[in-house]
């Protein structure tokens, strides 16, 4: 656990960075540092690691205050990986991965095999390994960065705007990624962004600062987006509160329907306005109004209790149904939310 | 074309003559002083100017001495500078003419070491303290080698002007390459002239091919991007 206790950061000119900070990163969880331009979240971050010294207060590392600790000691305790990935220009992939084993002084073989271990656990090929960082894309770099942090297998993973300088596809894969590793890991990772769907999307809690480096709000991002504690946060989040809370109420208790499907060659005949044809092997087709049984109309799906109720809603909107199709992990259809059941499901949600 | 004609016949006459290929007169014994000169003023400005850089960029501290060098170099009359040692400490040993050959080559390698260390990228610094290396760590394992093209740059170039200058030496008295030139102008013998500056072109140009080999010795591929990429 890191514990930030009325820490504040001031410069001699008399500019304060942060003010007054005092919570708490929880060990195995990510904890979001996340603010507009000047609010002290990326100076906090490097108190941890004491690349800036705190100015008052102290921050404990699981109740040890990083003071007393001699820098490049804390330091190599602690995985850090900043926004341009910072790779050694002149040192392959595999020995940039290696820089803190070797720092530590394991032996040379024990180090690379590490290393390329790791450089598989954050899916890089390992034909990569005896390049150079030039010859990587900007992506693969940051992963790079990422698997460099773990090398030594540090209990804490300090991150700072990682993923801000990558395209927002390959950020979203980076994403995914870090999710995937931290649910296998179970770091303590602090995260700074300014980016708050990043924010909502990574972390277990989300810490909100405002310019002068104090916090505004420290809430896991449902709460956030339910209950902003006040109008600077309501304004940082943004837009499509309501619709972005959806993505964290799941479907496992949508009431689907199982009587509005039919077989593919259907010719019409049900009572209801609207059916959806599936295949043989349980895979969704299409849907057919009552009224034109020829024509396949498109269909939008959402995999039953394991998406949000934004996805559930989602996928009805793609459809002139206006029903969403719950499909299993598979694929396999396991049923239809009608508008009544997705009214009913939405109803619970915005009661809370 | 006759001129053409004239220098070709001059070069044979040089290079021809039995008799320049021994003695303490001859092509060998004038080519090794002037490798020797050369060499040992360009060994000490290196030994100065090499650690003085990387100390001021790494710390950022004492660039007033940087840009002192820089704009001293630009001032100082070499021939003057050569000539006021010489009558200062006399033409009995080679110092006087080495000390001036040192101030000379110490700026450029000073001004590349410097500027070297300061411009890497500050995230790269920014990471290698992020990972735990301490500051000579820093320097010696991620400054050095990312600079390592600028501060050889410094090198050739000071190389290239010692070279140049140790021509100018002759002027005191001294051996070297530059005696053919002026004896030859004293003597009105002009096919020494044209074999000695022949001379120190051909050695100026193998300096150079010798400094292109150590930069692909030393540099590593990935920081002068050598390999093609994927």
């Amino acid at each position: 656990m890191i514990t930030f206790d009325a820490v504040t950061k001031r410069y001699p000119d008399g500019t304060v960075a942060v003010d007054g900070l005092s919570l708490e990163a929880p060990t195995g969880e990510i904890t979001v540092f996340v603010g507009p331009s000047g609010c002290g979240k990326t100076t906090s971050l490097r108190m941890i690691n004491r690349m800036i010294d705190a100015t008052e207060g102290q921050i404990l590392l699981d109740g040890v205050p990083v003071q007393g600790i001699d820098p490049p000691t804390l330091r190599r305790g602690i995985g850090y990986v900043i926004q341009q990935a910072g790779l050694f220009p002149h040192r392959r992939i595999v020995d940039n991965v290696a820089t803190v084993p070797y720092l530590l002084g394991w032996d040379r073989r024990k180090a690379r095999a590490r290393a390329m271990e790791l450089l598989e656990r954050v899916g890089l090929d390992s034909a990569l390994a005896r390049r150079y960082p030039f010859q990587l894309s900007g992506g693969q770099q940051q992963r790079v960065g990422v698997a460099r942090a773990l090398a030594a297998d540090p209990p804490v993973l300090l991150m700072d705007e990682p993923f801000s300088a990558v395209d927002p596809v390959v950020r979203t894969s980076l994403q995914d990624e870090l999710l995937r590793l931290q649910a296998e890991l179970n770091k303590t990772i602090v995260f700074v962004t300014h980016d708050i769907d990043e924010a909502i999307k990574l972390g277990d809690r989300v810490a909100v600062l405002r310019v002068g480096g104090r916090l505004a709000q420290l809430a896991d991002p449902k709460t956030l987006l339910s209950d902003p504690a006040d109008d600077f946060v309501r304004e940082f989040l943004g837009r499509d509160r309501g619709i972005r809370r959806l993505q964290f109420v799941s479907t496992a208790g949508l009431r689907l329907r199982t009587d509005l499907t039919v077989e593919e060659g259907f010719g019409g005949g049900t009572a209801e306005p609207w059916a959806l044809v599936v295949s043989a092997d349980g895979a969704p087709v299409g849907w057919v109004a009552d009224a034109r049984p020829d024509v396949l109309e498109p269909f939008g799906t959402f995999v039953h209790g394991r998406d949000s109720m934004r996805s559930a809603l989602d996928a009805a909107l793609l459809s002139p149904s206006g029903c969403a199709v719950g499909v299993d992990e598979n694929g396999k259809v396991v049923g239809v939310a009608t508008r009544e059941a997705l009214d009913e499901a939405l109803a619970e949600a915005a009661d809370g | 074309m006759s001129w053409l004609i004239a220098f070709f016949d001059w070069l044979v006459e040089f290079f021809g003559d039995p008799a320049r290929w021994s003695g303490p007169d001859g092509i060998p014994a004038r080519l090794l002083e002037h490798l020797e000169f050369s060499a040992l003023a360009l060994a000490l400005a290196v030994l100065i100017a090499v650690p003085l850089g990387l100390l001021i960029g790494h710390t950022g501290r004492g660039e007033v001495v940087v840009v002192v060098s820089a704009n001293l170099a630009r001032a100082l009359p070499t021939l003057g500078l050569l000539v006021m040692f010489v009558l200062l400490l006399g033409a009995a040993s080679v110092w006087p003419v080495i000390i001036p050959l040192v101030l000379l080559a110490v700026p450029p390698i000073l001004v590349n070491t410097f500027e070297g260390i300061k411009g890497v990228d500050p995230e790269l610094r920014d990471a290698a303290y992020g990972m735990g290396l301490r500051g000579g760590q820093v320097l010696g394992r991620v400054l050095v080698p990312v600079a390592l093209p600028l501060i050889l740059l410094g090198c050739r170039l000071s190389a290239i002007q010692v070279v140049a200058t140790t021509t100018v030496a002759a002027y005191t008295g001294l051996g070297g390459l530059g005696r053919f030139i002026i004896d030859g102008f004293a003597t009105k013998d002009y096919a020494r002239v044209v074999g000695g500056s022949v001379l120190i072109v051909l050695f100026a140009l193998v300096v150079q091919i010798l400094f292109a080999l150590a930069q692909r010795v030393t540099v590593s591929p990935g920081v002068s991007r050598r390999l093609k990429v994927r």
